[in-house]
């Protein structure tokens, strides 16, 4: 048995003749803000949704919380309640208000009834500090609004790990203080989270861990200040130049 | 003029029938409308499994039923199915043909609707461990039916004109009945009643139609 929470083992994903994972191991403790960074088309976001399985691994293996991801008896459903996912583009539900969006899973998914889900969804847009909000449609809200309600529609599930795609980079940077206010409470809580992410203040401030990913691999990882001050990789000292430099 | 056309005599005595044709229309809407929209959603449903297996024999068949007229398909139904040992009225053959016609049609608009609804939208119901369907109806479709709204009610109003093709097969609708009643007085005035009728019965679904085709492009900001 592992004591991680997270444990992803030589996950390979080829799309057609790319080959875009090339056996990634990760391992996350409970409570661990890991934090993934590496260029353009590295694989970050491709790994994350391989955690949930929202992409079909080539092969490997994957278990959160005890739950192997990738055996078919396992009810996929069930084992994604426990996992978190927060987009890039929110991807909130627009024909719902901000409080029907955080409902439906805790009404279809956790069989929640209606006044329970409701109760629940108003706390957890009370979390990320939208519970005025309730009653608006995405259209309505901010980008910043629109993703804290996305992380309040995965934290009402009380996930045990989650997972962040660049959570701020469609974000004015007016708004990404907001987004990475609730991301540092959350963490503060004790949750586990895994962000894919170009923060890099956030990372010295949050993170236990910074991982960099190349090429679809994990080429090295450390604490923050080690990673980003004294990188032992050529590559991973490339790229943390390059992002500094804006 | 007036005398051949607008006689309202004519008109006085026609009026029943008319009327009776006219329900009948509505009622014969009321049945092909839902039947075809639901026949629509399976196809759409169906389309929505990219399976090869799934796939091809789905656009076998929502490419011959689109291709073959509707009035052919009728009369093959009502004067070929007896040779098969299958006595249907004109009802259920209208029924039948529109329901393999309009299916198709519907079937289209539903199936470009869901294609029109980002693929993050599906990604984050299934994060939060949405199963497929409950996806597809608590987040894709009502969505998917939305962005369609002006192209299903488009057919529908198609739908609602090609009723008069039951008359062909004498199911008693408003041609069919206006029909009887000029053979009867010997005068086109029923036509005409079926003409203004039909026109009082589509117009305000015409005036909605242009409604959301002025809020969608409105929309698109
Ligand atoms: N569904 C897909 N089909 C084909 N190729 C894909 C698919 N998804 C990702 N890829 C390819 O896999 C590679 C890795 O993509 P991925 O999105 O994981 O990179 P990333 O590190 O998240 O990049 P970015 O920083 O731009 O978000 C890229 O070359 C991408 O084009
Ligand atoms: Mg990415």
């Amino acid at each position: 048995m592992t004591s991680h929470i997270v444990d992803a083992r030589a996950i390979h994903k080829h799309f057609g003749t790319l080959h875009v994972l090339k056996g990634v191991d990760l391992k996350v403790d409970e409570r661990e803000l890991v934090f993934v960074i590496g260029p353009s088309g590295s694989g970050k976001s491709t790994l994350l949704r391989c955690l949930n399985r929202l992409e079909e691994p080539s092969s490997g293996s994957i278990m959160v919380d005890g739950i192997d991801m990738l055996d078919p008896r396992t009810n996929i459903n069930h084992a994604r309640r426990r996992i978190g996912m927060v987009f890039q583009s929110f991807n909130l539900y627009p024909h719902m208000t901000a409080l029907g969006n955080v409902m439906l899973a805790l009404r279809k998914v956790a069989g929640k009834s209606r006044g329970e889900a409701e109760s629940l969804a108003h706390a957890a847009l009370k979390r990320v500090g939208l519970a005025d909000r309730a009653d608006h449609t995405p259209g309505q809200l901010s980008g910043g609004q629109q993703q804290r309600v996305a992380i309040a529609r995965s934290i009402a599930l009380e996930p045990r790990v989650m997972l962040f795609d660049e959570p701020t980079s469609a974000l004015d940077p007016e708004l990404v203080g907001s987004v990475l206010e609730v991301m540092r409470d959350l963490r503060e809580s004790g949750m586990t989270m895994i962000v894919v992410s170009h923060e890099m203040g956030f990372a010295r401030n949050a993170a236990d861990r910074v991982v960099f990913m190349d090429d679809g691999l994990i080429v090295e990882q450390g604490p923050p200040g080690a990673i980003f001050e004294n990188p032992a990789h050529e590559r991973t000292r490339a790229f943390i130049g390059q992002i500094q430099r804006h | 003029m007036i005398e051949a056309f607008f006689n309202i005599e004519i008109m006085k005595a026609a009026w029943p029938i008319v009327l009776t044709g006219l329900w009948n229309t509505i009622l014969l809407s009321l049945i092909v409308v839902p039947l075809g929209l639901l026949g629509g959603l399976i196809l759409a449903l169906l389309a929505s499994i990219k399976h090869p297996l799934v796939r091809w024999p789905l656009m076998a068949w929502v490419d011959f039923f689109r291709a073959f007229p509707p009035l052919v398909l009728l009369v093959l139904l009502f004067a070929g199915l007896p040779f098969a040992g299958l006595e249907l009225g004109g009802f259920a053959c209208v029924a039948i043909a529109f329901f393999l016609n309009t299916g198709s049609y519907y079937g289209e608009i539903f199936r470009a609707g869901i294609d029109s609804v980002p693929a993050g939208q599906v990604e984050a119901a299934r994060s939060t461990g949405l199963s497929r369907m409950q996806s597809m109806r608590y987040v894709v479709l009502p969505q998917a039916v939305r962005n369609v709204m002006p192209d299903l009610l488009s057919n529908t109003l198609e739908v609602v004109k090609l009723t008069s093709l039951g008359s062909v097969v004498a199911v008693p609708e408003l041609l069919y009945e206006a029909r009887q009643a000029q053979s009867i007085t010997y005068n086109p005035t029923p036509i005409v009643m079926a003409a203004v009728i039909y026109f009082l019965l589509l117009w305000p679904l015409v005036r909605l139609l242009s409604r959301l085709e002025n809020r969608a492009l409105a929309g698109r900001h």
